[in-house]
């Protein structure tokens, strides 16, 4: 049973690297349609294969597999291997990234129809899937750091997927340098782990980590930092490139220049929810360190909160859904930081269905208005596109946390937990979170309204050819809107109040807020009855209405409001001035930097002292030496007379 | 009764005058190579005296060694002479500066 199962573990991820490596190399010859069914046979397999793991491990309570399936390389007695760790966590996430991938593989026949770079295409996404699931299955730090880059590598190659266009090329590289950022952090914090632990494999390094906690760390002379806070926000400055956190968040609005189903896959449901995964694959480092836990909360909550307002007056549908998504994220790191890390993954599970499924609805629309991202342009497309409309219905009633809806699950146990919380910070990301539930519904039923609902602001030739999109793309979405209802109320009890991960989340007693939670709850209706005591879902309401009172009663008020407040609407339109900052201090800065270098550091230092500099004294001392030589015969002959005496004075009297 | 020493002094004051003659001299070159034979002559005074001296013949076949090259190189420097004259139109010392840095 255990090789059979070793087998499977093997083929999830091979099965769609072979895809990515048939439709990349020999796409050109096979053809779009045999490429596109490489790609995805490779995913179904994979998708299927987590099933059945998912039955073995969750279902039939298999105990969890740790094992090594190769050793790369092992120097200085630290072993480099490839490895496994299939326990609870990392079969929800096999699920949650294989058949949201699959999804969007489908999906991507519909949308990138007339593509040239199809073939392409279909290899990038492949590829993705298998990087992911590296991920997701790694057993050590280097393994999950392979997957890591190996994912930000296939974003940064489908964000610049159209690569003649210049602001997708701007926006690859702002990814990727962003990212490169967070990275950095993380790789210091892989190597703090190594070097106090002496180990990169998990079960080990959290065998260590109570003996690490003692200790401290000098990093500038006379400060001493504990260990462990040191590794942990290290670790987490990672995951706030990789998953959009304040103030790393830059990058996630911008790589909407990719193609959507890149959006939904990568920069929505799975790859930026790497981050969240990895604080809660570390949840016995963290655990350990109080001061870590409030950083990533204080992060979260500002993402949470921040993130949602700029939602509020973005045109750009895809955008809409993007800054959503950085305030979801948000959430989820909240949850990390008041240590409920099951319930911050069970958002991540749901929100990567009703993410999903709002970026393909999005995507559908703008198939159907012929690219137009522009939502001022749209309205009233319900009548045309009746199934994408009830699905994005369907998402944005669970991303906003309706009763009964998924996303309402894992919110509400999020906002509970904040609410229970007594670490520090907390009482600020419980006024993050709850405001974030008004801004969510309000700019949510915005672009609902706008999109579905209102006046029809198209131009005639566009609505003469509005229709439902082709079934490969209408099927996706209706599987994604199935559990965007339902995966919430079949999951709540075990896994944001019971111990649905069993050993691969750890939390200390201290931490322990789901717990308290958990004695209010008695079944998944009971929580809906009991949300209406509570104000969250008042909060929703309140967005929604309002969102419907100023774009469908009053569509005149918006513009009054943004007129009055226009310094705030001008620093939200700017997002802040994150990108100005950026750009004036980092990529100012770094200009400046090098500039002091070359005309500084190398033009005048190398350049003009030490290479011309040495020329130029030689060829002084020569010019004046040069008046000795004289030319006259008799001038050397005594300056050889001179010296003979000279010498022999020396050799008579030495 | 003459001694060594004798023989020694001659041979250093003529040696002085050759090299006085080398650095005085600004007009000929012609005196220049006379100055070089008069140097290697009194030179050769100091051989012939120290092999009597020394009751060994070896230092006097050595003069004879000088005396031919000194003949063949005051061959060569009047041959050099003439070409330089030829070239230059002039045998003063004073002229030959091409040397000059």
């Amino acid at each position: 049973m255990t090789d059979s199962m070793q087998n499977i573990y093997l083929m999830i991820p091979l099965a769609p690297l072979l895809g990515a490596i048939v439709a990349g190399l020999f796409g050109w010859k096979i053809g779009r349609t045999a490429s596109h069914v490489a790609a995805i046979a490779g995913v179904a397999i994979a998708f299927v294969l987590s099933l059945i793991v998912f039955n073995h491990i969750v279902i039939n309570e298999a105990p969890a597999y740790n094992g090594t399936v190769y050793t790369w390389m092992v120097s200085g007695g630290i072993n480099f291997e490839v490895g496994f760790l299939i326990d609870k966590l990392t079969a929800m996430m096999l699920i949650v990234v294989t058949f949201v991938s699959l999804m969007v593989h489908i999906y991507t026949i519909g949308y990138m129809h007339d593509d040239p770079g199809y073939q392409r295409f279909f290899s990038y996404i492949a590829l993705f899937t298998f990087s992911m699931l590296m991920l997701v299955m790694s057993n050590n730090f280097l393994q999950l750091f392979f997957g890591w880059e190996a994912v930000g590598l296939v974003s940064y190659l489908l964000i610049g997927f159209w690569y003649t266009r210049p602001t997708a090329i701007y926006a690859n590289l702002k990814a990727f340098l962003v990212n490169r950022v967070g990275d950095f952090g993380f790789l210091l914090g892989i190597a703090a782990v190594l070097m106090y632990s002496g180990s990169l494999d998990y079960a080990e390094v959290f065998k260590q980590a109570p003996a690490m906690s003692g200790q401290t760390i000098e990093l500038f002379a006379g400060h001493e930092w504990s260990v462990m806070t040191v590794t942990c926000i290290l670790l987490f400055i990672g995951a706030m490139g990789k998953s959009a956190q304040v103030p790393l968040h830059v990058w996630l609005p911008d790589s909407m220049e990719g193609p959507t189903p890149i959006s939904a896959l990568i920069h929505a449901a799975t790859m930026v929810t790497a981050g969240i995964y990895m604080v809660a694959r570390m949840s016995p480092l963290f655990e350990l360190s109080e001061t870590a836990l409030t950083f990533v909360l204080v992060i979260g909550a500002t993402t949470a909160l921040f993130m949602g307002f700029l939602g509020l007056i973005q045109n750009d549908i895809k955008r809409v859904v993007a800054y959503s998504t950085l305030s979801q994220l948000g959430y989820m790191t909240v949850a990390l930081g008041v240590s409920a890390y099951a319930t911050g993954v069970f958002h991540l599970m749901t929100h990567a269905f009703f993410k999903a499924l709002l970026f393909l609805g999005a995507g559908s629309v703008i198939i159907a208005m012929h690219h137009e991202q522009d939502m001022r342009k749209m309205g009233g497309l319900r009548k045309y596109m009746p199934i994408t409309w009830i699905t994005s219905l369907i998402g944005s009633l669970a991303l906003i946390g309706t009763p009964g809806f998924a996303g309402f699950y894992s919110k509400d146990a999020i906002i509970s937990a904040v609410r229970d919380s007594s670490i520090a910070g907390s009482g600020y990301a419980y006024f993050a979170v709850l405001t974030g539930v008004f801004i969510t519904a309000l700019y949510s039923f915005r672009m609902y309204f706008l999109v579905f609902h209102g006046k029809e602001r198209m131009d005639d030739h566009t609505r003469d050819h509005l229709h439902e999109c082709s079934r490969v793309v209408t099927w996706p979405l209706i599987a994604l809107a199935i559990p965007s209802v339902v995966i919430g109320a079949v999951y709540v009890d075990q896994m944001a109040f019971g111990g649905f991960f069993g050993s691969a989340i750890y939390v200390a007693d201290v931490h322990k807020v789901s717990a308290d939670v958990a004695h209010h709850f008695s079944s998944w209706w009971g929580l809906i009855l009991h949300s209406f005591s509570d104000f969250p879902v008042y909060l929703a309401a309140a967005g929604v209405g309002t969102a419907w009172f100023l774009y469908m009663k009053r569509p005149d008020l918006p513009a009054k409001i943004q007129q009055k407040f226009s310094f705030i609407y001008k620093v939200l339109d700017n997002k802040y001035f994150a990108d100005r900052f950026n750009e004036i201090v980092f990529a100012g800065g770094s200009r400046f930097i090098g500039n002091l270098f070359w005309r500084v550091g190398d033009e005048k230092l190398i350049d003009g002292l030490v290479i011309n500099g040495s020329a130029k004294s030689i060829g002084w001392f020569s010019g004046v030496v040069r008046h000795i030589q004289t030319g006259y015969l008799y001038h050397y002959a005594f300056a050889m007379i001179v010296g003979l005496l000279l010498l022999m004075t020396w050799v008579v009297f030495r | 009764m003459i001694t060594l020493s004798d023989y020694l002094v001659v041979s250093a004051i003529l040696f002085c005058l050759s090299l006085a003659g080398i650095f005085l001299n600004r007009k000929n070159v012609i005196i220049l190579l006379m100055s070089i034979e008069l140097m290697l002559l009194s030179v050769n005074i100091n051989f012939v005296a120290f092999s009597a001296f020394m009751q060994d013949i070896a230092g006097q076949v050595f003069v004879f060694f000088i005396l031919t090259v000194a003949a063949a190189e005051a061959a060569i420097g009047l041959a050099i002479l003439v070409v330089l004259y030829r070239s230059k139109q002039s045998i003063n010392v004073d002229d030959m500066d091409s040397m000059k840095g």
